[in-house]
């Protein structure tokens, strides 16, 4: 009996001591977590000047898109030690915050001297805020996203094409500034045959799995007036979000993918869009702005041939938010170095670097910079889309909100099920019934 | 000389008893046969435990609790039968159930009549027989997720083949030919991806069942003149019987689960027409976090499932002993 015990002390310590030695290996290690995207490239590259100024390496978790949330979100709930830090996305704030999954930065902030003043509003709330609006950080703005467009300049200088749309319209074949003027571009655009090949008007996002029809219904409904809430008084939707002008608006989201929408446009997300635009099918795309100096440098759509403008405008005028905070995970044990990271990556010349290599700055030294506005082609697109931004709930319950958003909006666009008005109204009943179980209504 | 065979066992025996390390053998001596049966499937039956009877358990007490895996520090409070009265009142998951006794319903036919009907002609031996068996396994052998994206293209109404020939075939363009977005076109989508996929199983199972028919008892229809006809309702259909309903069974069970094909192909759309109840419940359960509910959903999948397989079982048991 006394052998069995010592046996299995043995195993048991051996069990720790495996368990243990690699964490001691990896002290001067940093894992970083993140999309597996183009930015995060960027990033790595970025990060070779920590390694070097620091000594501290650099390990990267990059995660597909599509299983992005789930596999962040499960690692944070259960309070796995993968990440020290991560860049997650901007509604899992909430969450995030009010289960103690990230590090709140205030006290950190204010030792370093990191302001969020120097950093663009709108990502700070957006990033980085929780609750909205109050002085309460649990991020640094990392990675500024926003939904606009691109087209297809050299289409639409075509001198045969610039004629018949002015005959037609009675105006030049430009960037869109109002969803009248993008419509008809589409219209014009749909099963036209341009060298030879059949085009359409626009690809927009209509995927149905994860958040892809909620982002773009959403980054037009803003603009005919839609709002998550009553601004006196929180939690209260109707009458806000199936006002008569969001119904309008989720109307016109539907009348853009029946009329001017390619062919199998039924799940399309960042990845289709981008890949219809690429092989030539659409005149304009609907896609985040972290895909332009992707498309920019595309051999057969970029450079000259590519334009981009920022969300056309309506009764208001915004756009949808996307883009990233960079976040210290708590169950990290390298809480130290991490924060070191944070305070590295917020200095002005490193987010400029970071502007370089193609990620999106959200410092406004670096944005607000003489020449800035050119520095890119999209510069400028970029810098007029952040200003007019706004983001999904960002509440603990963000996922069931997303949900039912999909679900309903969904069925209307793409299955035709219904009207607006019974897609906004489902909308409201479910959305309340998620803010009951939390109990805030 | 000879020796007896009962020399021979007691000196195997005997050799054995030296060869064994007298430190094991002393142990082993004072345990009975069922001891020593136990000693070695006591590993198996802990890590069952582990690993099914003890999650089970485990999704049984959440499924009365408020809990969610997303906010472990909050207390978890006893509802009662609340998630079950929620789930069963759910329009959501009723449409979701809907859904999925479609999928079972179409491809259990679809895939039982493709299968035998395959069995039946690979069973005949024609010249080339098992080169084509190969051919048609090879779907079967594939991962659902190469299955899914390579039928995501083939759907593709622009450059799909699928869309291609339908239209080939009926004369609609292509453009209308959309089977993954348009509502009354995206369930027989998966459909017939999942019959594609899995007919070969069923063939394979008939075919075990096609060949264990003794050719005697076709001799003796033979002699008996009975027709062709009549010797396959008479004698194929009830004696590979019971090799079909197993594949009913089991395809029956696998379909009930769909979960992979169907997020690869539509995501559940368009709207919630091929949202089948294994996406409703990974959605509660991984996106909304309520695993409570989402636990309470899943013992009622596993009570019906459960349930119905066993009312076949006993099926399946009567016609095996007719």
């Amino acid at each position: 009996m006394q052998k069995t015990s010592k046996a299995l002390f043995g195993l048991a310590t051996a069990f720790v001591m495996s368990s243990a030695l690699p964490n001691l290996a990896k002290a001067d290690e940093l894992t970083l977590c993140w999309a597996a995207w183009d930015p995060a490239n960027a990033l790595v590259e970025l990060s070779k000047d920590f390694t070097a100024k620091t000594g501290t390496q650099m390990k990267f978790e990059f995660v597909p898109w599509t299983n992005y949330a789930d596999r962040f979100l499960n690692e944070l709930n259960s309070h796995g030690k993968l990440c020290d830090l991560i860049i997650g996305d901007s509604q899992w704030i909430g969450g995030s915050a009010e289960n103690g999954h990230y590090v709140k930065l205030n006290d950190f902030f204010d030792k370093e001297g990191i302001k969020m003043d120097d950093f663009v509003p709108a990502t700070v709330v957006g990033y980085s805020e929780w609750p909205k609006n109050t002085p309460n950080y649990w991020a640094l703005p990392a990675m500024g996203d926003v939904v606009g467009w691109t087209y297809r300049k050299d289409w639409f200088e075509k001198p045969e094409l610039q004629k018949e749309f002015k005959a037609k319209y009675g105006r030049d074949l430009a960037a869109p500034k109002t969803y009248d003027e993008l419509k008809q571009i589409a219209e014009f655009f749909q099963k036209r045959q341009i060298d030879g090949k059949p085009v359409y008007g626009a690809s927009i996002y209509t995927e149905r799995g994860s958040e892809g029809i909620t982002m773009g219904v959403t980054n037009v409904l803003y603009d005919w007036g839609f709002q998550y809430e009553n601004p006196k008084k929180p939690y209260d939707m109707e009458g806000f979000v199936n006002s008569a002008d969001a119904v309008k608006g989720l109307e016109f989201y539907k009348s853009l993918y029946d009329c001017c929408t390619p062919p199998g446009s039924s799940n399309v997300y960042m990845v289709e869009s981008a890949d219809a635009f690429k092989s030539g099918q659409v005149a304009m795309q609907m896609n985040f702005a972290f895909t332009w100096p992707g498309l920019y440098k595309d051999e057969k759509v970029g450079g000259e041939r590519i334009g981009f403008f920022p969300n056309p405008a309506e009764k208001a005028h915004f756009a949808q938010l996307g883009g990233q905070g960079i976040s210290v995970v708590s169950y990290s044990d390298k809480r130290d170095a991490a924060l070191q990271y944070i305070k590295w990556f917020a200095q002005p010349d490193v987010q400029a670097k970071w502007w370089e290599l193609g990620g999106f700055s959200c410092l406004n030294s670096v944005v607000s910079a003489p020449g800035f506005a050119k520095s890119q082609p999209y510069a400028q697109a970029f810098l007029d889309s952040m200003a007019i931004v706004k983001d999904f709930w960002a509440e603990p319950s963000y996922a069931s909100l997303l949900q039912a958003m999909q679900k309903r909006v969904h069925n209307y666009v793409v299955a035709g099920n219904g009207t607006a008005k019974e897609a906004l109204d489902g909308l409201v009943k479910d959305w309340s019934d998620v803010f009951k179980d939390d109990g805030k209504i | 000389m000879t020796i007896s065979h009962s020399s021979i066992v007691e000196k195997a025996a005997d050799a054995t008893a030296r060869a064994t390390p007298s430190s094991v053998a002393r142990r082993v001596r004072g345990l009975s046969d069922r001891a020593i049966a136990w000693l070695f499937i006591a590993p198996a039956i802990t890590l069952l435990l582990a690993i099914n009877i003890f999650p089970l358990l485990w999704a049984v007490y959440l499924s009365f609790t408020n809990y969610r895996a997303n906010r472990p520090n909050a207390p978890v409070l006893g509802v009662g039968f609340g998630n079950y009265q929620r789930v069963l009142n759910d329009p959501d998951i009723w449409q979701a159930m809907q859904t999925t006794a479609h999928f079972v319903f179409w491809t259990i036919v679809l895939q039982t009549v493709i299968g035998f009907t395959l069995a039946y002609l690979i069973d005949r031996k024609f010249r080339g027989h098992a080169f084509w068996t190969t051919i048609i396994l090879i779907p079967m052998m594939l991962s659902p997720a190469v299955v899914g994206n390579f039928w995501r293209f083939l759907y593709e109404p622009q450059i799909g083949l699928f869309a291609y020939a339908v239209s080939l075939v009926t004369g609609i363009p292509t453009s209308d030919i959309q089977m993954l977005g348009n509502v009354t076109l995206a369930p027989w989508a998966i459909i017939i991806v999942d019959t594609w996929m899995w007919t070969p199983y069923v063939m394979l199972i008939c075919l075990a069942g096609l060949r264990s028919i003794p050719d005697y008892i076709y001799e003796a229809a033979e002699v008996d003149r009975a027709s062709p006809w009549r010797q396959f309702w008479s004698i194929t259909v009830p004696m590979a019987l019971p090799f079909i309903m197993l594949a009913v069974l089991f395809r029956g069970i696998e379909n009930f689960k769909m979960f992979d094909m169907v997020t690869l192909l539509t995501g559940g759309g368009p709207g919630s027409v091929t949202e089948v109840a294994s996406i409703t419940l990974k959605r509660a359960a991984f996106e909304s976090w309520a695993t409570g509910r989402a636990s309470a959903f899943a013992i009622i999948l596993f009570v019906a499932v459960f349930g119905l397989a066993n009312i076949y079982v006993k099926a399946l048991n009567k016609v095996k002993q007719r």
